[in-house]
Order: C-alpha cells, then sequence, then structure tokens
C-alpha cells in the first residue's frame, strides 16, 4: 500500500525556518512502524532527514514524535493504528536541533532534581533488604518509565514552562517515594512542594494519554500530590 | 578538535560500561562516553533475569551454575572465568539490590527467581529457579539502577558522543576520538586506560532482536588496530523471536510453563531434550525448530512456530511434567498471574501481531541475538593481545563486546546481564587500579588523521551505491547461510557476497554534507563495521570444521574436540588479510562429554 509521510524539516545549518516535507512509500505494509517508513525515507529518498531511534520495539524510549497530532513512540505506532496519511513533528516543549531531533536536557536536568536514585544509609546487609511483594507492587507501574519525555512533552503546564518538573520527573520521584526500603521520600516530597513542582500539574491526562508504557501517570501524580497534602506516603 | 584528559575511558554506557563507570570513578577521574543516552543502551531490553545460585526458593548453589554454563557453553568456554564468574554471582546480586534494584519479591521477601534454559538441579537434572527477575523488564531496571547510582556518585558523561577510534601508542591505548553528535565536532580523550562496554553487532543478520546501535563499533576499531578478535563464528540465535520482526520474547515464558507447539499441534521438544523439554539451552531448541520447520511441520506449513502461554495450555503440561510450586501443590497459573508476571511481552504482542497470548498462541521464530564472540580478555576485563594471552596495556572490554571467554560457543539465558555486571566491576577496578601506577603516554601528533581519513572516504565517494541496499543485502546472505545450520558452501557464498558488497561500500557517499546530527555519516560508517564483522564471522565459521554450540554445520555434524577444542583467534592485518590463529580451553574440573537436555 502506499502511505503518504508529512516530516517537519528543519536544518540549522542550511534553512532560516522549519518546514513540512511530504515523501510517498509505495511498499508499505499496515503492520509497518512509523519507525520502518522513516528509515526507507532516510535510506531510499533523503538521507539528510535525521531522527533517534535504537531498539525499535518501544523499551529504549529514543523515537518519542509527535505522530498524528499525538505523542508516541515511532517503533510502538503501526500503519493500522494511524492511516495511511501520517505527519510525523518533534515533540513540543524542547528546542528542536534538527528534524525530529529535540535538546533533551532540560528534560534530564528536571529527572535529575528529583534526586532518582535510590537512598538508604542504613548498613547494608548480607544478603537483600527484605519487601514484601505487597510493598514492592506499591510503586511497580512506575518503575516502568523509559525517560521517552512523551508524557512530559504533552504537558501545557511544560509548554508554558519548562522549568516544571514535568510528568516524568514527578514518575521517577513517585518510583522511590513509594519503596518502602528508600529513606529519602520526605527530601524528595520537599523538591516537589516547591514552585516549579507538582502544584503546576491540573491534572490534564495527556501524560496518561501519551505514555508508551501505559502508566497511570495522573495516579502516580495524585498519589504524590496526596503525600504532601497529608505527610504521609 | 577539542582535546581532554580522563585516567579513565569507558566507551558505551549500557550495564557494562555503567558498571565499569561506577568502579572506576571511585579512585580514578573517569568519564563514560556513548552514542546514545546511557538509558537507551540495549542491557534495557533484556527481559527474563540475571542468573545466579541464591538458593532462594529451592536448593542451588554456584558450583551448579557453574557446570551449567560449562556445558551450555558447549565445552568451549573456559572454566576459571566460568566459575569466577558464578561464585561472584550471588554477591553482584545482593549489590545490585542494595543499589535500590526493584526485584520481584518471594512471599517471604526474598528476591524471586524462576526458571530458565539450561540451568538445572545437578542431582536430577530438572530446571531450577535460578534467574532472579524484575516482572519481563529485568534489564530495563538493571540499567536504571545502574545509571541512577552514577548520577548520585556523580560520574561524567559525554551523552551522545560516538566513538570512532582508539588511540594506541606503542601498543598500549593512549585514548578515543569521539565525535559529538550534535555539532559534529571531534574530541579527542587522553586517557591512561580505555574500557570498551560498546555492546554486541547482531544488526548483521536480518531477524535480529538487536537495536539499531549494535552495529559493533568496538570490535570494528580494536579489530582495525591489529587486535583480535576471539570466536567471532559463535553467534547466538535466541530460539523465540516475534515472527519476521525478530523483537525478543523471553525464555521466561517458558520458564514460567509456556510450550513450544509445532503445525501438528505437538509439543516438539519432548522428541530433542526429553528431560528438560522447552527448557533447553537456546542453541539447542533453535536447531529443533528449524529442523521441524525443514520437516514441513512449521505452521500452517510456513517457516514458524507456536509458543504457546495460554493458561489451560500450562496447566496442562505442566500437570504433565509434574511441576510442583515450593510449597509442594501443583503448579497451575491464570491469565492474570500470566499478564503479571510477563507484561511486557503481553504488550508487544498485542501491538506488533494482534494478538494476545493470554488467549492466542504466539508466532515465533529464532533470531539473531547475542555475541559469544568478540574483544579477547581474561577474567579481570584486561583485554588480550594475541592467543598467549599478552595483555594490551590500558585496554578492558567488559559486556557483549568481550570474550572472556564464559560462554563459549553458547550462552545460557540470564549469563549476559550476569557478565556485564561482574565483568564491568573488575574492568573497572582493574583500568582505575592500572591509572594510579600510570603516566599518560604522549598522544600522537596527529590523533584524528585516522577518523577524518574514514569520513572523507565516505564524504567523498562516487555515490553509485545505496548503503540502505548494501545493509539488506548483507542481512539476507548472513541469516540465509551464516545463521543456525551452515555448510561450507553456504559460507563461501556469504563470504562471496560480502566481500562483493565491501567493495560496492567503497562507492557509498551520503547526501548530508552536515555537522550537526549527521545520522547518515554515522550510519554509514557503523555499515562499514558490520561488514568487516560479517567477513571476521564468516572466515572464522568456515575454518572451523565441526559443529559445537552456536555454530553447527551439515556438512560437519559432529563436536571434535580432539581438532576443535580451541579459541578462534582472528587477525586483520593492514591489507584487510584474515589471519586464524587458535588458543587452547581452560579446563579445570569438568571434561567434555557429550550434552544432553
Amino acid at each position: 500500500m502506499e502511505v503518504t509521510i508529512k516530516i517537519f524539516r528543519y536544518n540549522p545549518e542550511k534553512d532560516k525556518k522549519p518546514s513540512h516535507k511530504t515523501y510517498k512509500v509505495d511498499d508499505a505494509v499496515e503492520t509497518d512502524r512509523v519507525l520502518d517508513l522513516l528509515e526507507k525515507v532516510k535510506g531510499y529518498q533523503d538521507g539528510t532527514l535525521s531522527f533517534r531511534r535504537s531498539c525499535a520495539h518501544g523499551i529504549c524510549g529514543s523515537d518519542a514524535m509527535r505522530i498524528n497530532g499525538m505523542n508516541r513512540l515511532a517503533c510502538k505506532t503501526l500503519v493500522r493504528d494511524v492511516g495511511t496519511k501520517i505527519t510525523v513533528e518533534p515533540i513540543l516543549g524542547l528546542r528542536v536541533i534538527k528534524d525530529l531531533i529535540v535538546d533533551m536536557e532540560p528534560f534530564f536536568e528536571n529527572y535529575r532534581e528529583v534526586m532518582p536514585w535510590f537512598i538508604n544509609n542504613d548498613p547494608e546487609p548480607e544478603q537483600e533488604r527484605p519487601q514484601s511483594p505487597e510493598d514492592r507492587e506499591r510503586f511497580d507501574d512506575t518503575t516502568k518509565c523509559i525517560l521517552c519525555a512523551c508524557c512530559t512533552t504533552s504537558c501545557p503546564s511544560f509548554w508554558a514552562n519548562d522549568k516544571y518538573l514535568g510528568p516524568a520527573a514527578i514518575v521517577n520521584a513517585h518510583r522511590f517515594i513509594f519503596d518502602s526500603r528508600d529513606q529519602a521520600g520526605a527530601e524528595r516530597l520537599k523538591v516537589l512542594n516547591e514552585i516549579f513542582g507538582i502544584h503546576r500539574c491540573h491534572t490534564i491526562f495527556n501524560c496518561t494519554l501519551a505514555c508508551p508504557r501505559e502508566i497511570q501517570v495522573t495516579k502516580a501524580i495524585g498519589e504524590v500530590k496526596a503525600a504532601i497534602a497529608t505527610g504521609k506516603i | 578538535m577539542k582535546t581532554h584528559q580522563f585516567e579513565v575511558i569507558v566507551v558505551g554506557a549500557g550495564g557494562a560500561g555503567l558498571m565499569a563507570g561506577l568502579y572506576a570513578s571511585r579512585t580514578a577521574k573517569t568519564a563514560v562516553i556513548s552514542k546514545l543516552y546511557p538509558t537507551r543502551s540495549h542491557t534495557g531490553t533484556a527481559q527474563g533475569g540475571i542468573g545466579a545460585a541464591l538458593g532462594n526458593i529451592e536448593e542451588d548453589h554456584p558450583e551448579w551454575h557453574t557446570y551449567d554454563t560449562v556445558k551450555g557453553s558447549d565445552y568451549l568456554g573456559d572454566q576459571d572465568a566460568i566459575e569466577f564468574m558464578c561464585e561472584e554471582a550471588v554477591q553482584a546480586i545482593y549489590e545490585l539490590e542494595h543499589m535500590g534494584l526493584p526485584f520481584d519479591r518471594t512471599p517471604d521477601g526474598k528476591i524471586s527467581q524462576r526458571p530458565f534454559g539450561g540451568h538445572t538441579n545437578n542431582i536430577t537434572g530438572k530446571p531450577v529457579r535460578r534467574a532472579c527477575h524484575a516482572a519481563d523488564r529485568t534489564g530495563h531496571m538493571i540499567l536504571q539502577t545502574l545509571y541512577q547510582q552514577c548520577l548520585k556518585n556523580n560520574v561524567t558523561f559525554y551523552d551522545e558522543f560516538q566513538v570512532i577510534d582508539l588511540l594506541m601508542v606503542n601498543g598500549a591505548a593512549a585514548g578515543v576520538v569521539a565525535v559529538e553528535l550534535a555539532t559534529g565536532e571531534m574530541h579527542v580523550f587522553h586517557a591512561k586506560a580505555v574500557i570498551f562496554a560498546t555492546g554486541g553487532h547482531g544488526r548483521i543478520w536480518e531477524i535480529t532482536s538487536n537495536a539499531y546501535a549494535f552495529s559493533g563499533d568496538g570490535p570494528a576499531i580494536t579489530m582495525r588496530h591489529g587486535l583480535p578478535l576471539e570466536d567471532m563464528e559463535f553467534f547466538q540465535f535466541h530460539p523465540t523471536g516475534i515472527y519476521k520482526l525478530g523483537i525478543l520474547i523471553t525464555e521466561g515464558v517458558r520458564g514460567d510453563g509456556g510450550v513450544l507447539i509445532n503445525g501438528k499441534g505437538e509439543r516438539f521438544m519432548e522428541n530433542y531434550a526429553p528431560t528438560v523439554k522447552d527448557l533447553a539451552s537456546r542453541d539447542v531448541i533453535s536447531r529443533a525448530i528449524y529442523l521441524e520447520i525443514r520437516e514441513g511441520r512449521g505452521i500452517n506449513g510456513k517457516n514458524y512456530m507456536y509458543l504457546d502461554v495460554r493458561p489451560e495450555t500450562v496447566n496442562k503440561y505442566a500437570a504433565v511434567d509434574g511441576r510442583k510450586n515450593p510449597d509442594g501443590s501443583p503448579y497451575v497459573v491464570t491469565g492474570q498471574q500470566i499478564l503479571a508476571k510477563l507484561p511486557d511481552i503481553v504488550d508487544f504482542c498485542r501491538v506488533y501481531l494482534g494478538v494476545d497470548p493470554i488467549t492466542q498462541p504466539m508466532p515465533i521464530q529464532p533470531t539473531a541475538h547475542y555475541a559469544m564472540g568478540g574483544i579477547p580478555t581474561n577474567k579481570y576485563g584486561e583485554a588480550i593481545a594475541d592467543e598467549k594471552d599478552t595483555l594490551v596495556p590500558g585496554l578492558y572490554a567488559a559486556g557483549e563486546v568481550a570474550c572472556v571467554s564464559v560462554h563459549g560457543a553458547n550462552r545460557l539465558g540470564t549469563n549476559s546481564l550476569l557478565d556485564l555486571v561482574v565483568f564491568g566491576k573488575y574492568a573497572g577496578l582493574r583500568a582505575a587500579e592500572f591509572a594510579r601506577g600510570a603516566e599518560y603516554q604522549s598522544l600522537p601528533a596527529d590523533p584524528t588523521e585516522f577518523t577524518r581519513e574514514q569520513f572523507d572516504r565516505i564524504l567523498s565517494a562516487d555515490g553509485t551505491q545505496n548503503a540502505f541496499d548494501i545493509g539488506v543485502e548483507m542481512k539476507k546472505v548472513m541469516f540465509d547461510d551464516m545463521g543456525i545450520f551452515r555448510s561450507g558452501k553456504g559460507m563461501q557464498n556469504a563470504l562471496n557476497v560480502v566481500r562483493e558488497l565491501q567493495e560496492r561500500f567503497k562507492h557509498v557517499t551520503v547526501t548530508d554534507k552536515g555537522k550537526i546530527f549527521n545520522m547518515e555519516l554515522m550510519n554509514v560508517w557503523e555499515l562499514g563495521n558490520l561488514l568487516d564483522l560479517a567477513e571476521v564471522t564468516t572466515v572464522s565459521a568456515l575454518a572451523r570444521e565441526e559443529s559445537r554450540g552456536g555454530h553447527s554445520r551439515e556438512d560437519f555434524p559432529e563436536r571434535d574436540d580432539q581438532k576443535w577444542l580451541k579459541h578462534t583467534f582472528a587477525f586483520v592485518d593492514e591489507k584487510g588479510k584474515i589471519d586464524l590463529k587458535y588458543k587452547s580451553v581452560t579446563i579445570t574440573r569438568f571434561e567434555p562429554k557429550a550434552r544432553k537436555y
């Protein structure tokens, strides 16, 4: 089948401003990933087309893009999901460097703000620290995050101000705050309670819809908000 | 051009690179350079588990793990290194847990373990629960946890810097040359010690579980400096990739009771591995699938099989096998439990196949998965210059890029994650120790010369050939003739085609002549790496006239310990000629014997 794919193009070394270019892929099948189409366009029609990709099955988080207006991973979006007229654009709220490649640094900077690492200052036991299956389940959902930025760059509050930590950072804070083995929950809640923290979330649910890992992002944010409000984890 | 100085440079930020960076940075000024953001690394796609004889659920011992790994390697693994890895495994898992890794738990709060292929109770021969897991995203959790710990400990990263060359001075490592992708600028990293942790090269094959990033940059770079590559003919085909796409379906599916079914509805592994059946090692199962398909017993006569994890199927065969829970009750699962144990597998099948594994069987075929071969090292990650174990001062390798060799001719599932944690750590420790007692060598007068030469050749080629076509043709011939079963005639054909493609590659150019994120230039350079490694793989395989582990020859169907119980060392000279030498296998406790599952 023939698929028409309209792609946002911008090469800072040549272009004064961005534009869209339309390509046709005539040997597509409905199980092709959007990433496969991009590869074909790059391989046979325009080698200058630039985008990030690696694992190609939705785990590495490299190829977050706006596909027909929705934040998705190009490798986890099939032609049969989006039809034969496809528009591909960079995710919003981060500076476009070239074509579909955006500057991820502000995103990772926000991630680092919440101290996304395990903290337990007790002496290490000889074997594992015990944890019940119920306690482990408490933060299971937020361990799935692959830092693709689909959630954060779908959030109007983040578009308004990229200092807002954003849903991905809160998800990663949640992963530690609700881990029974971790001891720094209160410190993380303090960071999230600051001016560019969790209160900028207005429960719009874009993040939850955008997450390719189907993390219940808004629910996780709600649990963190409740912990801040009640002081209880 | 910018120049930086670090005592230790780590190239690659997957599990091995992060572990090396974490340990080296404790005592030495260290930087980790990666062409990807660290969390994009391929370690994150590992699914089912990491092996260690914790014995949390049933009796197990590091000695059993050692024997299983030796047997799995078809006796080509070096037994001193294997014993070292399996002994270190237990502590390594506790260390990961102490770093916060969210393993699944047993009812009494310990790390949960599941059965995996080739891991057995050495008394009964039956599968043992040895794979420590976090659902079916164990690799993701390892990668995330190690990256988090690196951030916590202020490890220095150069993200999206692609290393193109290794600097060697007087036979010792002196640094690397990298391109900053965002600017196209070249950076020289002057170092006392360099650790390669760049992963595998499975993109040589058509059907593969490997990421685009797995273009074999590390071994291609070291090979061009006259350093050897060990056992390149041994490449693992994982039995269960998603049909046509190659995306991995973890062995954990079978560990949790899933079975392989042929077109006649038979559980065919009973005929190939009567004791452990669907939990035989990967080479054995991939061959069985291929043979079934050849006999016309594929699904609908086609070249795929079913992997069936529907609760009714699991429960039926668990009853046949007499499988029990730890408390002695019969093993019975529900759809909900399957979903909880294997959420990503269920998701992959729904997204890519439109198949729901809870109610439908999954169509699978073997997929190129793991390089047993690579840059030769000893058990401390120190790179070796020749078949006599001469060390390369200042050079280290760990993870899939390295060949210790702990996997020999066939790796057991769960041992790759273990490998990168254990050997990443020791490579980091050894490199830092080396750096403490070493001075910086003076850099070559023009350190980026060879890098520029490689790029200039691509930028100025006549452009009469297309890189995409060359890649497709390489992958096809390698899958057809250098896959699960091989023959002299087929391999010779693969070699001829690859060499013709190498010639055509000289005419490939790029339309993107810019500096900023010139991914076209990087991808073409990576294709050159894959072609060179495809050639070394095929030459090494053609010479080995026996069948062992992942190298199965129709014209030499038996293992031949008399002639071939030895490691291949392939050297490429300046004119591109490949010379093969051999090194004996270290055998300590387990004499080679026939391998049955």
